[in-house]
């Protein structure tokens, strides 16, 4: 599915170059779920950037499906955003003039979806997660939980290969954090999603099959050696 | 999606909304107003423009008498009917006058009309002979003492001169003529059998001033004081009452003042409005000592308040709606652009989820151009409520349009000077051989500041546009939006 060859990503600040990602190499399979911790301020969101075709690499090259996203146009690359990324943000980022149900739909209507069935196809996937009785709420009428939930919908809704959580957990209480992991993990595992997984929670980071830790730019990946619902069970006999 | 996300953008920060639309609605309310009342001058500049000079009528030629030709000429009565020269008149004689005279206007040969019909892009020209009537008549009083210094004494009488206009009409231009202006309001206007015939047609105010209807009887002058009668035919209306207070057949007229083949000014209509400075020049070339008169060169001779109406309404009036209407449109792009920084995190959002920038900057320019038009149509009421409030309290605008022996203007009436009925007498004590003193007739209209459908479009336009610029340069910066940097800004 992902093929990074030695990417690399500089920013002009006021300050003199930042360098976020140096010679990165990573290829992701599909289906698979990849977390990527990290420091604050060394790279992880921008190599989520690069998945997500929301920014181009300086040098190297980023393949998605066998095509090098950064050779791509603005108006193609917007396409494979549409159809094949789901992102989820730390700040949910939910339009907050829509209600869940039109903030779900938001996602489709680039897809030109007919209106009826972008009604229809955002309620059930609100129903999905739990937020049947929520439609017509604003986000500053739900709990953060609940927001986090209307932005995975809103995700999911499009049916897309890939799903990019941007620290999913990080403004959420412990509960609602398990509960919020809970619910992909579920999803990767029913609908075959490729998941990558932006966290600094190691607990949450522990359930991916492999594990990415970047620091000053530089992406190392190992095998998580023991599987998440098995950590899970060794957490709980421990606790 | 794209209304519901308008919709409840805007109600979202509706206080920004609305202080944006109120911008543009005072800005074009202003406009609306200025152009109305504008309008509304010009309208009115228009009908003193048009009583004066007749309606159709884009230029008239005049040529100024030469010395000692024309003018009023004095009663030149003579008191030689009596006992031989040098005698008076016999104590108790009455003398009665009916003299025409040309007025301050020279004669102008009937073949220059014809001429300058002939010319390019003229329309139509007629002659019109435009005479004074004056009418004296008294008794001859004894004298003691010597004719000349002596005083009257003993019983004479004396009735105070009257003076009417008269217009001599060329009945085969229709439309073209010192009649046109006028709206017949009773019995008929001329037609081409009454050439020749003594028949008149006598202004509304005149002939009420003086007891005249259809059928009654009206003496004209001639050149030697003998008075014709004149049968009225019918009541002419003019709309400022400038206009002459008797028109009779041009030939009539001609004959009566001893100038056959003769008119002294000469009506012409441009095939076009762009032609009439052509045409102007193209006379003054045909006859160069004629005075040739556009309605633009005699606007600019009209004084009184409603020159000061058009220049308040040009002047202050036009800048403090541009002004007004520029802060509008800063203010419109200062806070739409500011809305649109405020928004950086939603738009970053959508262009992540997919959202191409065009549909971005729909979604921005389309809620500018919602305020644009809430403003405009907000606008449209002040502005309608401006003007009405413009055509109410302000006062019946006056105007007076130049001298009498200034540039030639055609209209009998102003030589008298006599306001609305154009008639006048002159006070006892003194007859002029002349009339070269300042009479300008004053003409007051009613200021009706017209909100027209072409106003109320053009201004509902300015405030689209309003909200389309301020659109623009909020799209502008959301267009420019790279999703990850503006992701990055929110994180």
């Amino acid at each position: 599915m992902y093929k990074l060859t030695d990417v690399g990503k500089t920013y002009q600040t006021g300050r003199g170059t930042v360098q976020a990602l140096r010679a990165v190499n990573l290829s992701i399979a599909d289906g698979e779920w990849i977390a990527i911790q990290g420091p604050t301020g060394h790279g992880k969101t921008t190599l989520l950037q690069m998945l997500g075709a929301l920014d181009r690499p300086t040098t190297g090259s980023v393949e998605f499906d066998g095509q090098d996203l950064a050779e791509l146009s603005e108006a193609d690359v917007t396409m494979i955003r549409a159809r094949s990324f789901g992102f989820i943000f730390q700040t949910f980022n939910l339009i907050p003039t829509l209600s869940a149900q039109e903030n779900v739909e938001a996602a489709l209507v680039p897809l030109r979806v007919h209106a009826a069935e972008r009604r229809d196809r955002a309620a059930a996937a609100l129903a999905d997660l739990g937020l049947g009785d929520r439609l017509r709420h604003l986000p500053s009428e739900l709990s953060g939980g609940q927001q986090q939930r209307v932005a995975i919908a809103r995700a999911l809704v499009k049916e897309p290969a890939v799903l990019l959580a941007d620290e999913p957990t990080g403004n959420l209480d412990e509960d609602t954090r398990d509960e919020i992991i809970g619910l992909l993990e579920r999803l990767w595992q029913e609908r075959g999603l490729t998941l990558v997984l932006v966290t600094h929670d190691s607990p949450v980071a522990r359930r991916a099959q492999r594990i990415g830790v970047i620091r000053d730019g530089k992406l190392k990946v190992s095998q998580n050696a023991v599987p998440a619902r098995a950590a899970d069970a060794d957490d709980a006999a421990l606790g | 999606m794209f209304l519901t996300y308008l919709r409840r953008e805007l109600r979202r920060r509706a206080r920004q909304a609305i202080l944006i639309a109120l911008g543009l609605a005072l800005g074009v309310g202003l406009v609306i107003t200025v152009t109305a009342a504008s309008a509304g001058v010009r309208n009115a500049q228009s009908e003193v423009l048009h009583s004066l000079y007749g309606v159709g009528t884009d230029i008239t030629v005049t040529q100024a008498a030469a010395p000692g030709e024309g003018g009023f000429g004095g009663f030149g009565f003579g008191f030689g009917g009596g006992g031989g020269s040098g005698t008076r008149p016999k104590a108790g004689t009455k003398i009665n006058s009916n003299r025409l005279s040309t007025g301050a206007y020279g004669p102008i040969a009937v073949t220059s009309v014809t001429a300058i019909g002939r010319l390019k892009n003229v329309a139509g020209s007629a002659g019109a002979l435009m005479l004074n009537d004056s009418k004296i008549s008294f008794t001859v009083p004894s004298f003691s003492g010597g004719f000349g210094s002596g005083s009257p004494s003993g019983r004479g009488s004396f009735k105070p001169p009257v003076f009417f206009s008269v217009a001599g009409v060329d009945l085969s231009t229709g439309a073209l003529g010192p009649l046109s202006s006028g709206k017949i309001t009773s019995g008929r206007t001329f037609t081409a059998t009454d050439a020749s015939s003594d028949v008149a047609v006598v202004d509304a105010d005149y002939a009420r001033q003086n007891k005249l209807s259809v059928g009654s009887t009206i003496a004209i002058g001639d050149t030697k004081g003998a008075g014709t009668s004149f049968s009225v035919i019918g009541i002419v209306s003019s709309p400022s009452g400038t206009g002459s207070n008797v028109y009779v057949p041009l030939g009539r007229a001609q004959a009566l003042a001893g100038m056959a083949g003769k008119v002294n000014t000469i009506y012409v209509a441009a095939s076009s409005a762009t032609e009439i400075s052509g045409v102007q020049k193209e006379i003054s070339g045909l006859l160069p000592k004629a005075t040739v008169t556009t309605a633009s060169s005699l606007a600019s001779e009209v004084t009184g308040s409603i020159a000061s109406a058009s220049s308040l309404a040009n002047t202050l009036g036009r800048w403090l709606a541009i002004a007004v209407l520029a802060a509008a449109f800063v203010l419109a792009v200062l806070l739409t652009m500011s809305a649109v920084a405020r928004r950086v995190r939603e738009f970053g959002t959508l262009k992540a989820l997919g959202w191409r920038s065009r549909r971005v900057v729909g979604q921005v320019m389309g809620e500018a151009l919602a305020i644009g038009l809430a403003g405009g149509i907000v606008g449209v009421g002040l502005g309608y409520l401006g003007a009405t409030l413009v055509g109410k309290f302000t006062s019946p605008l006056t105007a007076s349009v130049g001298q009498l022996t200034g540039s030639a203007t055609p209209g009998g009436a102003r030589l008298f000077g006599g306001g609305r009925s154009g008639s006048g007498r002159f006070p006892a004590g003194g007859f002029p051989g002349r009339f070269t003193h300042a009479a300008s007739p004053t003409v007051t209209v009613h200021l009706i500041a017209p909100v027209t459908m072409g106003i109320i479009g053009g201004a509902v336009l300015l405030a689209i546009v309003g909200g389309l610029i301020a659109g623009g340069f909020g799209s502008w910066s959301a267009a420019r939006l790279r999703p990850a940097d503006a992701l990055t800004r929110v994180a």
